[in-house]
This record gives structure tokens, C-alpha cells and sequence, in this order.
């Protein structure tokens, strides 16, 4: 989940006029130190500074000792002015550090604290993980807003496919964009093409058209699949009196899913019951189906 | 959008003034900080030659962070006119990445350089190289589906 929708503040880098070069050496290192903790960074000059929005600005420059007094004369931003001459790179990023206050922000796992340490993985840190549609592609066949237990899809006011919660998405699960005929389902953030965003070739869209996709994979549709998976097991159960033989065949057909559609298995574990799932599916349908009906809809009284 | 803030407006000497010649270009840099899909090599060589150009630039965390939540500053970023030239991962990604945040790129005025299967240099020479002149496997957003497939980037694995 996103831990925080707050914008994260700005840091603009000044060394125009009333300042003097940054005195460090490692220009690019700032700028990556400040990247990696999560800021956007505007180096000021032309085709920069009629674009500086935001709730928060952060303006660091060496201004000798004398930081400048500047506003949003609008009032909707707050602006800091900080000096930072003389400071090597991890002080300047404990200066913005300390400017940012207590304002939250989505950190990347990864940065580098001023300090030399690392951010840990916390509930300040959120990978983005999400489906991104390539529009080009996308015929709003509405399979993958079937699919989704999540909430993930929506649909615009236009009736046309909508990454509506991408929060809502399971970290690196790519299982929707294999339900996708079209391939137009991409994963930024995965490791190969085409759900990438890379280019699609002829034999992946074939590979779609010969229903190589999971229904095919898994024989019929994956939720009754694990309805019926989650039947059985409950049969067996009973039968055996054997919560561990339960859980493990559980375990058998889940990886088994897993494995044909690349679903982490924490995905799969985190399943709900198999009566909300139904609940899920036959609403999601419900919201899929009203789509395309309200699409063919427009397009029959559309002038031609 | 804000008022001025910089000591003496927006048009203050400094970095940039190349980029006022340059025709309106704007540079975006994505440094793909939420995983590591682009190689670091890559990404600090451009972050490296972007830091000693004479100019002004954008820089972001992730582009897919921003889109999730649909920062403003991407439509901005959109509609500013000029040419936008983003150093990110695949062109298809990041339009598609800006739609999602309801700032869709023009058909025209867009560039974007992959850093996921580019050099430095390739990048960096489209990033700052002036209008008009070639910039390596730069993918303008006025190429068709079927020219990305028939010219795919060399060394792309999949």
C-alpha cells in the first residue's frame, strides 16, 4: 500500500543569481542522494522554474551565510530557503532532511541515509507495483477488471478501462496481464519484455490469440478452480480428520497456480474465502459487463 | 502552478541559459529509485553527464510512484509545451505511465530515451543534443505500434 499520498516536497537546486556554484564536487552524487530518498529535484534554469509547484519547495544554495526571504506569492506552496554552503553531500541531505520535518512521504527501499546507513523497509515504503494499460492496444474487453480480486480496474466515465486503485495491486503480480488477449497489460517494474512496456512482437500477440493464457493453462476459470480446489479440500478434511494433509494438498494446488501464472504465493495465500471470492468475481463481472453493454451502447448512437 | 520563488524570478542567470537556445526543451530524468529495473551504471552516467551540462532539469524518484499518485506536476510537465525529452525505460511504459496519472503526452513534442537498454552516451546525446539532430534509438511519441515493432532497440532481451 502507498503509506503516504502527500506529495513529496521538492528540492530545488540554485545557483543562479544571488548564489554561488554548489562547492561541492559530486554534483550528480546530491542529486542521486536526494533521488534515493524519495525527493524530486528541480536543478533551476531555463525550462525548469515556471514549472515549480508543489506543496512544498525546499531551495538550497550556497548564498554565503545570507539564505534570501522568498514566497509563493499565491500561498499555496511553502517555500524553505536553506544554505548550504561549505556542506559535503550527506550534510546538505540532513539539511533537507530536517527542512522536510514531519511530513511523510513514500520512501524508496533503498536510500541511502545521511549517515551512511540504509532505510529500512517500512511501512513508509511502498514498491510501485501497479498495471499500466497501453491505450493503443487495450479493445476494453474488460477481462482483466473479471479477473482482479483487488479492485485494481475501474471504468472511466467514458466506459473505457481505468487503473482506478493501484495501490490496491499485489506487488509482483503479473497475473492480470496474462489474461490480457491483446498483451496490453504492462508491469513497469518486471524483469522482461513485453509486460515490461518492451516491444511486442507478432508471436506474442499470437501466443494470446492461441489462448495460451491462464484459463487455458489452468483448464477453465482460475476461481472455480480454487473454489473447487477449496471444496475438495474441505471434503478431504473432514474425511481425514487431518488438518496438515488439508493444508498441504492447499499448499500442492497453490503452487500449481503459481507456477502457471507467476502469482507470488503470498498472493495466493492471501486469498480470501472462497465465498468472497465468488462474491468479488460475480461483482467484478457485473461492473465488466455493464461496461461493455454501455460501450456498445455509445457506439450505437454515435453518428457515423 | 506557483508564483516565482527564485531570489530573482524564474529568468535568473544561471544554468539554463543554453537551454533557452535550445528551443523550449525540457528534461525529465527518472531514477527508477523503487527497484532496480534500470541498470545503476546507466542511470548515474546520465544523472552524471545531466549534473556538469549548462542547463536546468527535472529530476523524479520513479515515474511509477508519481503516477500512482498522480502528481500534478506530470500533467504540468504534459502540457508546458516546448519539447519534453524523458530519460526513463520504455516509451510505451512511460506514456502509458502518464496517461494513468491523467496527464496523457502530446503526439508530438515528446522524446523519450531508455535507459533500461541504451548507453549513457546514447541517452545523454539524445537528452542534449539540439533540435533537429539524431539522437540515438530515441522514440518520439508520434511513432506507430508498427514501427516499434519493426525497428526494435538492439540487445533487448525479453
Amino acid at each position: 500500500m502507498i503509506a503516504a499520498l502527500l506529495l513529496p516536497p521538492r528540492v530545488v537546486v540554485y545557483e543562479g543569481a544571488g548564489a554561488s556554484p554548489l562547492s561541492i564536487s559530486d554534483r550528480s552524487g546530491l542529486f542521486a542522494a536526494l533521488l534515493d530518498h524519495g525527493y524530486a529535484v528541480t536543478r533551476a534554469g531555463a525550462g525548469t522554474a515556471d514549472l515549480l509547484s508543489g506543496e512544498v519547495l525546499i531551495v538550497i544554495g550556497c548564498f554565503d551565510g545570507r539564505p534570501p526571504a522568498v514566497g509563493d506569492a499565491s500561498g499555496r506552496c511553502d517555500v524553505t530557503v536553506r544554505d548550504v554552503t561549505g556542506l559535503s553531500v550527506a550534510e546538505i541531505v540532513a539539511v533537507v532532511e530536517v527542512a522536510r520535518g514531519e511530513r511523510q512521504m513514500n520512501r524508496p527501499p533503498n536510500a541511502s541515509a545521511a549517515g551512511g546507513g540504509s532505510v529500512a523497509n517500512t511501512a513508509e515504503t511502498w514498491k510501485p507495483w501497479f498495471p499500466v494499460i497501453d491505450t493503443a492496444r487495450c479493445t476494453n474487453c474488460m477481462q482483466c477488471l473479471s479477473f482482479c480480486l483487488f479492485d485494481v480496474y475501474g471504468v472511466s466515465t467514458e466506459q473505457t478501462l481505468r487503473v482506478e486503485n493501484p495501490a490496491n495491486c499485489k506487488v509482483n503480480c503479473p497475473a492480470c496481464s496474462r489474461v490480457c488477449p491483446e498483451v496490453a497489460i504492462m508491469f513497469p517494474k518486471y524483469h522482461a519484455g513485453p509486460i515490461d512496456g518492451g516491444p511486442v512482437s507478432d508471436a506474442d500477440v499470437n501466443r494470446e490469440k492461441m489462448k495460451v493464457d491462464i484459463s487455458a493453462l489452468l483448464g477453465g476459470d482460475i476461481y472455480a478452480r480454487l473454489r473447487e480446489r477449496s471444496a475438495d479440500a474441505k471434503s478431504r478434511f473432514s474425511r481425514e480428520r487431518s488438518a496438515d494433509a488439508a493444508l498441504a494438498e492447499r499448499r500442492r494446488c497453490l503452487t500449481k497456480l503459481a507456477d502457471a501464472a507467476q502469482i507470488p504465493r503470498e498472493v495466493l495465500d492471501a486469498l480470501p474465502s472462497p465465498e468472497e471470492i465468488q462474491r468479488r468475481v460475480e461483482a467484478a463481472a457485473a461492473r465488466a459487463a455493464a461496461a461493455r453493454e454501455a460501450a456498445a451502447a455509445a457506439v450505437a448512437v454515435a453518428p457515423t | 502552478m506557483t508564483e516565482p520563488i527564485m531570489p530573482n524570478g524564474p529568468a535568473a542567470p544561471g544554468p539554463g541559459n543554453a537551454a533557452a537556445a535550445a528551443g523550449g526543451v525540457r528534461i525529465l530524468y527518472c531514477r527508477c529509485a523503487y527497484a532496480q529495473v534500470v541498470p545503476a551504471a546507466v542511470k548515474d552516467a546520465v544523472l552524471d553527464g545531466l549534473a556538469t551540462a549548462d542547463r536546468g532539469f527535472e529530476m523524479v524518484p520513479d515515474l511509477c510512484e508519481m503516477a500512482a499518485r498522480r502528481d500534478p506536476h506530470l500533467a504540468e510537465l504534459a502540457r508546458a509545451g516546448g519539447t519534453l525529452r524523458i530519460a526513463a525505460c520504455w516509451p510505451r511504459a512511460v506514456k502509458g505511465l502518464f496517461a494513468l496519472a491523467d496527464a496523457p503526452l502530446g503526439e508530438t513534442g515528446v522524446e523519450i530515451l531508455n535507459m533500461r537498454t541504451d548507453s549513457a552516451e546514447a541517452v545523454l546525446v539524445g537528452l542534449l543534443t539540439a533540435d533537429g539532430e539524431h539522437r540515438g534509438t530515441t522514440e518520439t511519441a508520434t511513432m506507430t505500434p508498427t514501427e516499434k515493432i519493426a525497428t526494435p532497440p538492439t540487445g533487448v532481451g525479453s
